[in-house]
């Protein structure tokens, strides 16, 4: 079969395809040529894949709740079994995980072939964040665009995988929130009422209706008393309802325990950097804390363990922040990176009544600072290293 | 002055096929080889032809670019082969041994009575000069330039690694009178590098240099790791740098006036029937050093040197001078794992926390594995941050330096400390790297550049 892809074979527009599938089935054969001769195991397949796993618990957790909301909204949620509200929900997102991985896959395949290069595995984890980071609500054609215009602008032009500047699936949720505002945002989006796959109808709502999420509702609170969180049919939200996940909002990032669990898995194998989560959080309470203090209004009130759970704070933190490629990628920088981020997402969050999430906008802004942060780490190598030169090194070009 | 340096960062990696401590004899090579291939940088100018009679310490070679440093032939007999290949480069000088060695008779001299020059010139002459490598460019050192210090490691700790302490045993006058020769050679110290394990009496009592023991995983065997925890190198600096077994051959000269290159090979690896040492000299044929101790039902693979660092070398090869080990392993192609990179593949080593191999480790400690020489993976960009880091103790931002070399900065890569490096201190992190980087032929073609850009 190989030699029908190779150059000169008759299919061998389609070899990066065929070299696709056969890396994605087998562990390639090549042997070293030079350098090392043993090779450890780890390859990017693995550690790709190993973050798939890790969002797997969100994923789940999203189908399920994408369901409990939509019945509910709609009453009869007390019918209905768990693996009816599992399977309604899941219906209802996989069109939205085929078209992600659709579109950036075909698109990728296209790129391999043109620069005659291996097909390389960054798209893995990008396609299964994109659905999770998206409201139920919003059409597949706009999907299927967003991802084009990021893996296209934001991936390919720079080089492909390991060369992008910002967070691919972070640019997708920014292109459709800027492009279509009114699909992302605001009370409508974060449930749906219409049929999946043909499965219930367009039921009317239950009374006492708001698709309003806590952050929604956090925004939107005028006055001095302490807020009451409630859930879409207005009964009271608790906190355990917030870890747990049972609220309305994207896809996969209700959920606080399924992210935690996420979270473990990545720093347990060391694939994630502990580093850059915990100073996100560390950053993020740290600026509630301070906002607590100062409490001008209401929203500053809000604890900081109820913060955490709300909005995409705590899944941005663990599987957006810490891309290897888009962040800082030195040890000292990874703690900076990840306070930073913290602090502004809560900033733009409670100070701003623009953009009631903080998350996306705060990843992409420090996304462009990661590499400033390296620099001056990297810089302060470099000054130890000068201080005990004999000859100095000039800058400038001349060199004995 | 800080003695004793605990270094965490690093991997051991552990293979089955370590050589027992029991010492056999070579067989009969037929041909012996001098290979300026063996040592990078060199551009040879041929001093003898086809025919000519030579004795174990004659120069067949000289350096052009600096014509005083000689490379001499490790056995007596008559020059058989010149093989040369494309556009006449010289690829090979074959030599065909006398029934009995004869050594060019060199004057019995003790290097403490000699002047730095004179010292310099006997080994220069001897062609033992070789032996000495430098920092930075790490290729052969160049006479012309005064050495800071000059660093010697007595310890190797390279997966299947040789035990120094074995092989020096009752070689201490020799060991001894080789590091004399090299503090004739620098008006600075001469460190010699242990381990906190070494207990031979001829390594720990070695006297006029300055002792520093490391504790640590591989690569604290490495000199360049050494050298940047005891006293880095800076720009414009230039250090020797040495091994203990080649330091005992140059004391050998000293004490013998003979240019006796016979050392101890650790034969290693999971194809090795029966690993041991060999009692052998550079230059001579593998398979007459190997003499049939190999599995050969699979295809394998000869390295002179170690798994990380050592040359590739076909069956009919010759041991390289600068090899005290060979390692054969098997080849791997044709092995297709079918979703490999998916299952928990128990028996295989990896440092990533993504395999069960610490866990297994813990349940069957001293576990051995047998690694083959596929990639497993394909070659990517660089994605994973922090992971070079994790095995490169030295003071030095690797990832950083990797990409300054692939992208031919060199302003930066002098920035960021190419001066203090060798291809070698990077094995480690072309072993772990997820995206398959490969590092040392990056770093080594950085150096070149470098140093042809210098003009040293």
């Amino acid at each position: 079969m190989r030699p029908t892809f190779s150059e000169g074979g008759k299919l061998s527009k389609l070899h990066s395809v065929f070299e696709g599938f056969e890396a994605f089935l087998f562990v390639p054969d090549t042997t070293s040529h030079s350098g090392v001769h043993i090779h450890d195991s780890i390859d990017s397949k693995r550690t790709m894949s190993w973050v798939i796993l890790a969002m797997v618990p969100a994923l789940l957790f999203g189908m399920y709740n994408t369901g409990y909301q939509h019945f509910l909204a709609v009453g009869g949620l007390a019918e209905m079994g768990f693996w009816e509200i599992f399977g309604w929900g899941a219906l209802a997102v996989l069109p939205y995980v085929v078209v992600s991985y659709g579109v950036g896959l075909g698109i990728e395949f296209i790129s391999a072939q043109i620069k005659k290069e291996e097909i390389q595995e960054g798209f893995l984890v990008t396609g299964l964040l994109i659905p999770l980071i998206l409201p139920i609500g919003v059409p597949l054609w706009m999907v299927a665009v967003a991802t084009a215009f990021s893996v296209v602008f934001v991936k390919e032009i720079f080089g492909g995988t390991g060369y992008n500047v910002f967070n691919v699936a972070l640019m997708t949720r920014a292109f459709l929130f800027f492009a279509y505002p009114a699909k992302m945002s605001g009370t409508s989006v974060w449930v749906t009422t219409n049929a999946s796959f043909g499965f219930g109808s367009a039921l009317p709502v239950a009374d006492g209706f708001s698709g309003a999420t806590p952050l929604g509702q956090a925004a939107s609170a005028v006055g001095t008393n302490a807020l009451h969180f409630t859930n879409i049919v207005g009964q009271p939200l608790t906190w355990w309802d917030m870890f747990l996940g049972f609220e309305p909002g994207s896809i996969g990032e209700t959920s606080t325990l399924a992210v935690l669990i996420g979270a473990i898995f990545l720093i347990a194998t060391g694939i994630a950097s502990w580093k850059i989560i915990t100073a996100v959080f560390a950053g993020g309470i740290g600026a509630i804390l301070l906002f607590n203090a100062l409490a001008v209004n209401v929203y500053m009130s809000v604890p900081f363990w109820e913060q955490i759970c709300m909005g995409g704070f705590a899944f941005g933190a663990v599987f957006m922040a810490t891309d290897p490629v888009s962040a800082s990628r030195t040890e000292k920088g990874k703690w900076i990176y990840g306070i930073l981020i913290g602090v502004l997402a809560m900033i733009i969050r409670v100070l701003n009544p623009a953009y009631p999430e903080g998350m996306m906008l705060a990843i992409l802004l420090m996304n462009i600072f990661a590499k400033l942060i390296d620099y001056y780490v990297v810089q302060g190598n470099i000054n130890k290293r000068l201080k005990r030169a004999t000859v100095g090194v000039q800058k400038g070009g001349n060199h004995e | 002055m800080k003695n004793t340096f605990k270094i965490t960062k690093g991997l051991y990696i552990p293979m089955t096929g370590t050589s027992a401590k029991e010492v056999v004899s070579a067989g009969e090579s037929e041909q012996w080889s001098v290979n300026p291939n063996d040592y990078h940088g060199v551009v040879p100018r041929l001093l003898v032809q086809v025919g000519d009679l030579v004795k174990a310490g004659s120069p067949v070679f000289c350096d052009k670019n600096k014509p005083e440093v000689l490379f001499a032939t490790p056995v007596s007999g008559v020059v058989a082969d010149i093989v040369r290949g494309e556009k006449r480069k010289l690829l090979n000088i074959l030599i065909k041994a006398d029934a009995q060695n004869e050594y060019v008779p060199f004057p019995v001299r003790d290097p403490l009575a000699l002047s730095p020059d004179q010292v310099k010139e006997t080994l220069l002459n001897s062609g033992l000069w070789t032996l000495l490598k430098q920092r930075p460019y790490d290729c052969i050192a160049d006479p012309s330039k005064k050495p800071r210090d000059i660093f010697v490691s007595g310890f190797d700790s390279s997966p299947l690694a040789p035990d120094y302490d074995f092989i020096l045993k009752d070689q201490s006058t020799d060991f001894q009178k080789g590091l004399d020769a090299l503090t004739r050679l620098t008006e600075g110290k001469v460190y010699l590098g242990l381990s906190v394990k070494t207990q031979a009496p001829e390594l720990n009592q070695a006297a006029r240099v300055e002792i520093c023991r490391f504790d640590g995983p591989h690569p604290t065997g490495l000199v360049g790791v050494q050298i940047n925890q005891i006293k880095p190198v800076n720009k414009g600096e230039v250090v020797y740098t040495a091994n203990a077994l080649d330091v005992a051959a140059i004391g050998r000269f000293f004490n013998t006036g003979k240019v006796d290159l016979t050392r101890l090979v650790a034969v290693t690896g999971p194809m090795v029937r029966k690993p041991h040492y060999v009692r052998c000299k550079p230059g001579m044929s593998i398979q007459s050093i190997l003499k049939g101790n190999v599995h050969t039902e699979a295809h394998v693979r000869y390295i002179c040197g170690n798994v990380l660092t050592g040359v590739q070398t076909g069956s009919d090869g010759f041991l390289n001078p600068q090899a005290h080990q060979i390692t054969v392993l098997k080849e791997g192609e044709g092995i297709h794992e079918l979703f490999g990179w998916a299952l928990p593949r128990l028996n295989i080593f990896s440092f990533s926390r993504t395999y069960f191999t610490k866990l297994v480790q813990r349940f069957q400690p001293g576990k051995k594995y047998e690694p083959d020489t596929r990639l497993l993976g394909g070659e990517r960009a660089l994605i994973m941050s922090g992971e070079y880091e994790k095995v490169f103790p030295m003071d030095i931002l690797p990832e950083h330096l990797t990409r300054a070399c692939i992208s031919g900065n060199i302003e930066r890569q002098e920035e960021l400390g190419i001066y203090e490096v060798a291809p070698e201190d990077f094995a480690l992190c072309e072993y772990i790297c997820t995206s398959k980087v490969p590092v040392q032929q990056v770093v080594r073609e950085a150096l070149d550049k470098l140093k042809a850009e210098n003009g040293d």
